[in-house]
């Protein structure tokens, strides 16, 4: 596969990510959504994918790759990876945009605890998050901010998860 | 359910994932308390989560118990919750796809559109859009309509709208059946939409700005309308500048615009925008647009040198890749750069670093060719197989410039070889070495001993065989054959039958061109005609049979050189024959030769992700004329169509009647076939006839008019000729050609005609029948053993000078083009600094004749030319030597 610079740039459309996704640090999947139907259309191969794009990423941070004919900007944290895909014509800067703007988002949401575990536990807000930056590989915001305005999701307590005991009376206060 | 996840945790530690361990099955049972009254937002928030999580690992739904979870997960509409709302969106798009029935949220969903709450609109117009499919299509149609009407709703509608899944398909099917809305509706989305790219939120101006473009861009006066507007007026958004750019550039490349229009002035203007995502794509435009000049480009390069040194990462890829692709073509514009190319060539980022150094190697000068290999092959291993191809291609456009290199080149894609890889990766570096020995015969050996160790451990058949054959043809000749008879067996041993059979044609070869290793050759191939398969065994006794007349005219037609027809022509023509029962034998003259030799190993390097899709046995351009013609009454008899010519216009591109011919080449005939146009809407041609006037010796026997040619739509006539037997003067002719036809008037509106017309003429440019129309390119991979086994029965020779022609080089290239014939043995490539070349090329007559021409050129004051031509026809002979006089 070349890197295809002489092939004219697509038709001038708003879809401009062709998939997202969050890995840990070992390459699992925590959350990913792919936007062109017709890239890796089965799970099998959008696993394979985000396999070797993790082999091949995750050791240095270089904040860009070129795999697979795709373009890939990514982020690491602690126990996490961020990565946004775009065709190869892409302008590497918007997808940097998406990314920084997803990463920022999700920092301010988890209060700076960009790691699995939080994440975990506030999985719903980072499925907020996605949604209200990307939706059908469109870019819907770029401006953190303005995304957690939109999202307004009050982060659960880490207390929360770290003291099982509180948690508890809490449920059953609940109940 | 919350609590017996967090013991799960403790067991496992606080690093844990609490959904690892999520039944399906267990969190649709838990589904069930959205039933419970009162909702418990915050359960019910987790058990969606878990849903959706499930749902993002890949778990699969059935239809069924989807859409049980849906219909329970619509309760929640109850909850005024926000995130647990949001949550409810999101499920819904989720899926969409997999439960059934989804259409009951619609009225929940259009609900929160219309309703107070702020920060449901968006996500609840984009879930609607998500479900919506054209049979609800009329169900929503009042509440899109209210959004439009309504001011504030409008607004968000046409901002969300482009988000959603299906929107394109939506308006598509609003405009083309909604004929009641559309009109209406489109005309008023683009008043919106145009009043929301002025907006002061960035992300609706860029969003309004892909939907107006969406709904214009069929209508290219509208989308100029549209940039000239916004060119001007300016815009807030970096999205919708870049947007803008990719617009105007689409424009500019699909009008051919100049690089004085005010849309290049545009994109030049954006480089100097602010913003560095506008700034990259405006120079990216630039040098993607074809045909710009070193002054054009300037600029760019220079915002992109300056990129080379900013610390995001991101932006000097941009940048690197981006001056890599000026590079291809405009070394010289990226020579400014090359002191920021160096300080990259050590980036950590091994992608910025190997395009630093592949864009070096374009720009920089031979003398730092060996210091930039050596720094590339300190790291090859760590970059990716695309990169690595890419540094292939470097080397490869490397060798082509400074041949001397060629040793320097060849070690390191040796070393490459060895290395682990993918296809992509191994081709492109065997289509370079095959490529470098092609070009320099003294890099042969090593080449061919490189390769040969590569087969020894191939698990690509495409690879093997390809090596193989390029064995078979170059290794007999080279001083010490006999040492690749041991690779070549190795693999009649070990390999799949693909490549045993490619190994036994590749023995082949040595044994008809080495005498001495004949003997051992035909026990190798005994040992063959007993292996496994079929094809292994076919090739070894048809090529032991052959071997053993030890007769070179043989050798030639049967080993060296193959078949020359083209394969779906024989299919037809073989089927055609066991149709008829005849007692004649099978001619294999009747069949249609092959249209496009393939080039003689001419390995076009670049285009490698291009050749991914399987090739397709397309029909060629000629067996579509042959069924068209094949269809025509009078024109059967003729035998089978030999070749068609490129369309010649007879007239002026904006003229009232256009017409172009196609020259159709048969044994004995010749068909002109004239597509005429008519450009004039207020005439109606009919019997339209294109007369010819040929100088004696051809024949006009018939034309076939074209009934009817109204404006706007091609029609064909055809003239029929005879070419006469044996006239060596018959290579050559011109004729007057003059259009013939029945003019009606009509009116332009309705295209109704007159009931009567007129006779009238129109004079059309005279069309030439040249040498090369006879002829039909034929490559012979062995043009020694072709000369041979046609024989001197027929050799004619004569010398000419080439007054007017001053370099070796130009002669050849026209002598090629005068001919139309194929050249052999890359004898069109002239080396350097020589004062006499051979010229080898081969072809067939019209009639199925084979012939050779071999032109031995030398350069004094003009070039002096000496042919000699061999054919088993005597006229043809006559022919050819007749047209050069």
């Amino acid at each position: 596969m070349e890197i295809n610079l002489n092939k004219k740039p697509e038709e001038p459309s708003l879809y401009t990510v062709k998939a997202v996704f969050i890995l840990d640090n070992d390459g699992n999947r925590l959350l990913s959504k792919y936007y062109d139907p017709e890239l890796y259309p089965s799970m099998k191969e959008q696993k394979n994918f985000e396999r070797n794009v993790f082999n091949k990423t995750h050791k240095a941070d270089n904040e860009i790759a070129f795999l697979e004919g795709m373009t890939i900007v990514y982020k690491g944290n602690i126990d996490l990876f961020f990565y946004v895909v775009g065709s190869a014509q892409e302008n590497e800067l918007m997808l940097m945009s998406v990314l920084n703007c997803l990463f920022d988002s999700l920092s301010q949401i988890l209060r700076k605890n960009v790691e699995r575990r939080c994440l975990l536990d506030n999985m719903e807000g980072v499925f907020l998050v996605v949604d209200e930056i990307i939706d059908g590989g469109v870019i819907l915001e770029s401006d953190p901010q303005q995304v957690l305005q939109k999202v307004s999701y009050r982060v659960r307590l880490i207390i929360y998860s770290q003291l099982p005991v509180i948690s508890d009376l809490f449920e059953s206060f609940q109940n | 359910m919350i609590k017996k996840f967090d013991k799960k945790d403790e067991e496992s530690g606080s690093g844990s994932n609490p959904f690892q361990h999520l039944e399906k099955s267990a969190v649709l049972q838990e589904a069930r308390i959205f039933n419970e009254t009162p909702i418990n937002p915050r359960r019910c928030l987790h058990i969606l989560t878990k849903i959706i999580y499930l749902l993002n690992q890949g778990e699969h739904f059935g239809t069924t118990e989807a859409t049980e979870a849906f219909f329970a997960m619509t309760r929640l509409f109850q909850s005024n919750d926000q995130t647990l709302r949001r949550m409810c969106y999101l499920t819904i798009k989720e899926m969409a796809n997999i439960s059934e029935d989804v259409i009951i949220v619609t009225s929940s969903l259009t609900k929160d559109m219309t309703g107070k709450e702020d920060v449901y609109r968006g996500p609840a117009i984009r879930a609607l859009c998500r479900i919506t499919d054209t049979t609800m299509l009329q169900a929503i149609e009042r509440y899109m309509k209210q959004a439009i009407v309504d001011k504030v709703p409008s607004f968000i509608l046409l901002v969300y709208c482009p988000m959603s899944h299906c929107w394109q398909s939506f308006l598509f099917i609003c405009i083309q059946h909604m004929v009641k809305m559309s009109y209406d509706v489109v005309k008023r989305w683009v008043n919106e939409a145009q009043e929301a790219a002025s907006s002061d939120n960035i992300m609706v101006q860029y969003h309004a700005l892909g939907l107006l473009y969406h709904l214009r861009k069929n209508d290219r006066l509208a989308v100029t309308k549209m940039l000239n507007k916004f060119t001007k007026s300016g815009l807030k958004s970096p999205f919708a500048y870049c947007m803008l750019i990719r617009i105007a550039s689409k424009l500019l490349d699909e009008t051919e615009g100049g690089h004085d229009s005010p849309l290049f002035d545009f994109i030049e203007s954006c480089l100097r925008n602010k913003n560095e995502m506008v700034v990259y794509e405006a120079a990216s435009a630039i040098v993607h647009m074809p045909n710009c000049t070193a002054r054009e480009l300037a600029p760019a390069v220079s915002v992109l040198q300056l990129f080379c040194s900013s610390p995001k990462a991101a932006l000097r890829y941009a940048a690197v890749r981006t001056l890599n692709k000026v590079a291809m073509k405009h070394p010289s514009a990226v020579t400014a750069c090359n002191l920021d190319l160096e300080n990259l060539i050590t980036d950590s980022n091994r992608s910025i670093a190997t395009l630093a150094i592949t864009t070096l190697l374009k720009t920089g000068s031979e003398s730092s060719v060996d210091r930039l290999m050596k720094q590339i092959s300190s790291f090859v291993s760590e970059i990716s197989d695309e990169f690595k191809v890419v540094v292939v291609q470097a080397i490869s456009a490397l060798c082509q410039k400074y041949p001397r290199k060629h040793s320097v080149m060849m070690n390191f894609l040796s070393n490459m070889l060895r290395d682990d890889g993918g296809f992509e990766y191994k081709r492109a570096i065997v289509d370079c070495i095959i490529s470098i020995i092609e070009e320099n015969p003294e890099s042969k050996e090593t080449g061919l001993a490189h390769l040969c160790e590569f087969i020894e451990d191939c698990e690509h058949t495409v690879l093997a065989t390809k090596i193989l054959h390029l064995l078979g043809k170059e290794g007999p000749r080279t001083p010490q054959p006999s040492k690749y008879i041991r690779f070549i067996f190795n693999r009649v041993v070990l390999e799949s039958e693909a490549v045993r059979a490619a190994a036994v044609s590749a023995l082949a070869k040595f044994g008809a061109q080495n005498d001495d290793l004949l003997p051992s050759v035909l026990v190798l191939m005994q040992r063959c005609m007993m292996d496994s398969d079929d094809e292994v065994r076919d090739r070894a006794t048809f090529y032991m049979n052959v071997l053993q007349q030890k007769q070179k005219a043989l050798n030639a037609a049967y080993i060296f050189n193959g078949l020359s027809v083209s394969i779906p022509g024989l299919e037809k023509s073989l089927h055609q024959y066991t149709l008829e029962p005849t007692e004649k034998p099978f001619d294999m003259k009747t069949v249609p030769l092959a249209t496009t030799p393939i080039t003689e190993q001419k390995t076009e390097i670049a285009p490698v992700a291009t050749s991914k899709l399987p090739e397709k046995l397309a029909p060629s351009r000629q067996d579509i004329y042959q069924e068209q013609l094949a269809a025509i009454p009078d024109f059967q008899g003729l035998g089978p169509l030999f070749k068609s010519s490129e369309p010649v216009q007879l007239t002026e591109a904006e003229t009232e009647y256009v017409v172009r011919c196609v020259k159709h080449t048969f044994a004995r005939h010749m068909v002109f076939q004239f597509d005429c146009t008519n450009t004039l809407n207020d005439q109606l041609l009919q019997k339209v006839v294109v007369q010819m006037e040929p100088s004696e010796s051809y024949e006009v026997i018939h034309h076939i008019p074209a009934p009817s040619l109204p404006y706007s739509q091609p029609g064909s006539c055809y003239t029929l000729v005879r070419l006469p037997d044996d006239d060596p003067t018959a290579g050559r002719n011109t004729m007057g050609c003059t259009m013939k036809y029945l003019v009606r008037d009509c009116d332009p509106n309705t295209g109704e005609p007159d009931d009567d017309g007129y006779d009238d003429e129109y004079v059309l440019e005279d069309l030439e029948v040249t040498v090369a129309d006879h002829i039909q390119k034929v490559l012979k991979p062995n043009f020694g053993a072709a000369w041979e086994e046609v024989g001197d029965e027929f050799e004619k020779e004569e010398t000419f000078a080439l007054a007017s022609v001053r370099t070796l080089d130009e002669a050849v290239g026209n002598i090629i083009s005068f001919l139309g014939m194929q050249p052999c043995e890359r004898s069109d490539k002239v080396p350097e600094n020589k004062n006499s070349h051979v010229l080898f090329l081969a072809g067939v007559f019209r009639g199925g004749h084979d012939v050779l021409v071999r032109a031995r050129l030398a350069l004094a004051d003009g070039v002096t030319m000496q042919v000699t031509v061999r054919s088993g026809e005597e006229t043809v002979v006559d022919v050819i030597l007749a047209s050069v006089g």
